[in-house]
């Protein structure tokens, strides 16, 4: 093609389109070159100096992160002028660097502490006293450790390129130079900000909540997606099975590398320890703790025969998986309508650098999934009220992960059969007559839709606590076994039994880890 | 006896008025033959302006003696962008003070040099960027601006020949980088003083992100002269590839330091001697510093055999930069010397690239602590190594500028740093 030209590095002979920058060309033969300044995100000023590489014929060493390639060109990223390079470059970092690894939240996930390990010097040679700037509060999560800072200057064009909202700057000059914010005003009203400590590429930016909570190097990464309607691609960083903390999870297609703050703190609720954890029979006005085989052959044979009508309740927090198995389930017991209730917000806040992604209005990773599958909104903004027809119904009501905080005692206390399948018990479980315990989506695999139609799949990280299973499992074996669909054992095999014409054709391999679109979008209308 | 000192040698071209203030008003200036170039320009056309530039030979006086004309003709032709001519007057490097006097004798030779260099390259609008700390030279330069204008030498319809341009000091606010080009575009534009990465350069994309070119004032003071005279007339001064006058800024152990505006190729010693009235107190030399503190330092020996030119300083390892001319006679302290240049580039080092950042200020604390005896010789070698990581590794050369002083005083006067290090270790063992 015209606009694409050869370049050699390091001896692999690479083409890409012209204008791709030396360290992106790198990077496809699988070489990866330094840098701190350097983000895809956002502009590059090339003045970490670590991504200096050799061109022949070029009098000084270039800089990776805005050399463009040319044609013919032959770049080392490993010649002696390179290393050297790089080796010097650390060891001007290291003279002001406190090296309080020990104490760093960074440490074990610093580039700082990578590169000098890989080609730093064994030994420093700096005698003279350190610069001390201390610890700053800016506000929101984000506490500044000057002393450990690296001047890339990654977090003040953060705040001005890409969240647009310039509260950062660079102080003084030189030496002297420090990051701050701006006189009182710091972080708090953005709503962006924990991407800058994802970003810092040591440990000069850390967050408050995850402050000595855990060490890097004992969390377990497992890929997930987050509660809003966006769908952003999440990292749960788990130790000692509680989830300690959620970091961006790099899809282009989605969020590209940054995650909203409401996102991010929004995960103790996956850590709640007042769980159900076996499921429960009750009746004349004690409960009994059964087994799984007993309870879901209590509940057929509790079911059987009846011709009652149903009406169900249903959660947007819940997988593809989980609503499709769910719908089967009530369509075994005759049919019924399937309502849910979800959280929304006033309005989008989209980042504006990157403004396809936002903090979506939608409060819930799954309402796209559940208006394919026909599900009705219904309550208000809060997630509250809504179901008063259902809290009096005299047939059979089965709830699927919604906690129903807001409803009386009373609810379902006429019901015929009311099934509750969910985490927590509340007071409008006092009535039901089974109770079974659910997973949450950290503990079992699945998919949720998010508000364009992208299906994107989320895989377990924590062990469920006690007896809870994925509702797709226990739903879909009672489904199964009044001739709705067939058993299945796995998550996988539960999205390709949904029977829900939107998913049809798609399995997990087409999802992958970015998600693919699918086909019939039904977005919510009304309500 | 006039301007403090003034010598049978010099060749005043630019410097002729110095020393009458009579000289700074339009009347005057106007009367003495000021002006004049610029209507012969406007008569000659700007390509003709340019080739007249390119034959004078004249090279860029801030530093890197880039010949001027050919610069000019790096600006893009027919861009439909508005282009501008940036006079960089933050006349900062340690031991210069050229600059200051030009614009304080002679304001309207500059104004006028601005105004047919914007002429030439297609700028409505020359910037003059003046050092924040030069206050009277800006008051200076803000009236000999007004009176151009109210002369109509500036502004619209300048002397009826239908050319617009406009010109705006602006004053800086007292940072050595905004002498750098792309740090004076940026500081001008209102942003933090830091040089830009380049390519893309200037012509292509400067102040304000459109074409641009950066001259120096001395450069831009001796375009009138050469309009007026002739590229021919300028090269009979000087050798054939350094052409021209140029003015000496001659500080430390002389008689008679100041400003000498000499034929490029002058020798050095006759500077010293001859110009300047020798080494103070009859003392010997012990060391030069020929272009401003930023270039290397070169002994008496080199300074013997040194002409004072572009090619001439290359010859004996240094470079003319400015002509700033340091001499430091047999009483000098080196390395308080060396110590005193590094603390100033790590005090004015911007901040952006790490090894200027960290290594400037690093370097100033290993040569204090030498200094102050309590260095060691593997301090040497680190200097020199690490200073060698401070070359051609930074967005601008202010990192080389540290590393220039201090690796060539080590090389050439090792043993002053020795005898620090060693007063120390005989303490010790007495």
């Amino acid at each position: 093609m015209a606009d694409m030209v050869n370049v050699t590095i390091d001896g692999n002979e690479v083409s890409v389109p012209k204008g791709t920058t030396i360290l992106e060309a790198a990077k496809r033969v699988g070489t990866e070159v330094p840098h701190y300044c350097y983000h895809p995100g956002m502009s590059s000023p090339a003045m970490c100096r670590l991504c200096l590489v050799e061109v022949e014929g070029a009098p000084k060493p270039m800089p990776g992160c805005v050399t463009t390639v040319m044609d013919g060109q032959v770049v080392h990223t490993q010649s002696d002028q390179a290393i050297k390079n790089r080796r010097g470059v650390l060891e001007f970092y290291l003279v002001n660097h406190p090296l309080d690894c020990p104490i760093c939240d960074m440490s074990g996930e610093c580039n700082l502490q990578d590169y000098v390990h890989a080609e730093g010097r064994e030994q420093g040679r700096g005698v003279e006293p350190k610069r001390v700037f201390g610890r700053d509060d800016f506000g929101g999560d984000v506490l500044f450790y000057g002393d450990r800072c690296v001047m890339c200057t990654r977090c003040v064009r953060f705040m001005s390129e890409v969240e647009q909202d310039h509260r950062l700057t660079v102080v003084e000059r030189g030496n002297r130079s420090v990051i701050d914010t701006f006189f009182e005003e710091g972080l708090e009203g953005t709503h962006w900000h924990g991407n800058i400590v994802d970003i810092c590429p040591v440990g000069a930016l850390v967050s408050k909540d995850f402050l000595h909570k855990a060490r890097a190097w004992d969390l377990a990464h497992t890929p997930s997606i987050c509660d809003c309607s966006q769908g952003c691609n999440i990292s749960l960083h788990t130790r000692d099975n509680l989830v300690q903390r959620i970091k961006p999870r790099e899809n282009l297609d989605v969020n590209a590398w940054w995650l909203s703050d409401a996102c991010r703190m929004d995960y103790e609720w996956m850590n709640r320890g007042d769980r159900i954890e076996a499921p429960l029979i009750r009746s004349n006005g004690g409960s009994k703790v059964l087994g799984w085989k007993d309870a879901l052959q209590s509940i057929l044979k509790a079911a059987e025969g009846s011709d009652a009508s149903v009406k169900a309740v249903a959660s947007a927090r819940a997988s593809n998986e989980d609503l499709a198995a769910f719908k089967r389930l009530i369509k075994g017991l005759g049919g019924g309508e399937i309502v849910y209730r979800s959280p929304r917000i006033e309005k989008d806040i989209p980042l504006k650098g990157f403004p396809q992604l936002a903090v979506r209005r939608d409060r819930a990773p799954n309402t796209t999934g559940a208006n394919v599958m026909g599900m009705t909104r219904v309550g208000d903004d809060s997630a509250t009220g809504g179901l008063e027809d259902i809290a009096q119904h005299d047939g059979i009501v089965l709830v699927l992960g919604d906690t129903l905080e807001d409803q009386p005692t009373t609810f379902g206390a006429d019901a015929e059969l009311y099934v509750y399948v969910g985490q927590h018990e509340s007071a409008a479980t006092a009535s039901a007559h089974f109770i079974l315990p659910a997973t949450t989506k950290a503990e079992s695999e699945g998919t949720f839709t998010n508000y364009e139609g992208r299906v994107q799949r989320f895989w377990r990280a924590l062990d469920p606590p006690g007896m809870a299973r994925p509702p797709w499992l226990v739903l879909g074996a009672l489904a199964a076994e009044l001739g709705c669909g067939e058993a299945v054992r796995s998550a996988e095999d539960s999205f390709a039994a949904m029977g829900v014409d939107a998913f049809a054709g798609i399995t997990y391999a087409d999802i992958g880890e970015r998600g693919t679109v699918i086909n019939e979008i039904v977005h919510m209308t009304g309500v | 006896m006039a301007y403090p000192y003034v010598s049978d040698h010099e060749v005043r071209v630019l410097s002729k008025h110095f020393g009458d203030p009579s000289h700074r008003r339009i009347d005057t200036y106007v009367e003495r033959g000021g002006y004049k170039a610029l209507k012969k320009a406007f008569e000659m056309g700007p390509a003709q302006v340019i080739d007249e530039v390119k034959g004078s030979g004249l090279r860029g006086r801030g530093g890197a003696g880039f010949p001027t004309g050919v610069k000019w003709s790096f600006m893009p032709q027919d861009s439909g962008k508005p282009h501008y001519l940036l006079c960089n007057a933050d006349e900062s490097e340690p031991g210069t003070f050229k600059d200051r006097e030009l614009i304080r004798w002679n304001p309207h030779q500059l104004i006028e040099g601005c105004l047919i260099g914007a002429y030439a390259i297609g700028a409505k609008h020359a910037y003059i960027y003046c050092r924040g700390e030069f206050f009277e030279a800006n008051s200076i330069l803000a009236r000999a601006v007004e009176d151009a204008y109210e002369g109509g030498y500036a502004g619209k319809d300048i002397l009826g020949s239908g050319n617009d341009i406009e010109i705006t000091v602006h004053q800086g606010a007292g940072a050595y980088i905004c002498g750098e080009e792309t740090g004076l575009m940026n500081s001008l534009e209102g942003r933090r003083g830091q040089p830009r990465v380049k390519p893309p350069f200037p012509a292509a994309v400067g102040a304000f992100g459109m074409p641009s070119t950066i001259n120096n004032v001395e450069t831009l003071a001796a375009v009138p002269h050469i309009v007026d005279n002739g590229g021919d007339w300028y090269r009979q001064f000087g050798t054939e590839k350094s052409p021209g006058t140029k003015l000496f800024c001659v500080s430390g152990h002389v008689n008679k330091p100041g400003n000498y505006e000499l034929p490029l190729g002058f020798p050095l010693m006759k500077l010293i001697e001859e110009v300047c009235g020798g080494i103070r107190d009859g003392n010997a030399l012990k060391a030069v510093i020929p272009g401003g503190s930023s270039v290397p330092i070169i002994n008496a020996e080199e300074s013997s055999r040194c002409n004072l030119d572009y090619e001439g300083c290359e010859e004996v390892g240094t470079m003319l930069g400015c002509a700033s001319v340091i001499v430091m006679d047999e009483k000098a302290d080196i390395v308080k010397q060396v110590r005193r240049m590094v603390d100033f580039y790590a005090h004015e080092s911007c901040g952006q690239c790490t090894p200027c950042r960290e290594g400037s200020s690093w370097t100033a604390q290993i040569l204090k602590r030498i200094e102050y005896g309590r260095g060691t010789e593997e301090d040497l070698n680190t200097l020199m190594e690490m200073t060698q990581q401070m070359v051609g590794t930074t967005i601008c050369v202010l990192s080389d500028s540290v590393a220039a002083p201090v690796q060539s005083s080590i090389e050439k006067f090792r043993e002053d740093y020795l005898s620090l290090i060693r007063r120390d270790e005989q303490v010790g063992a007495a």
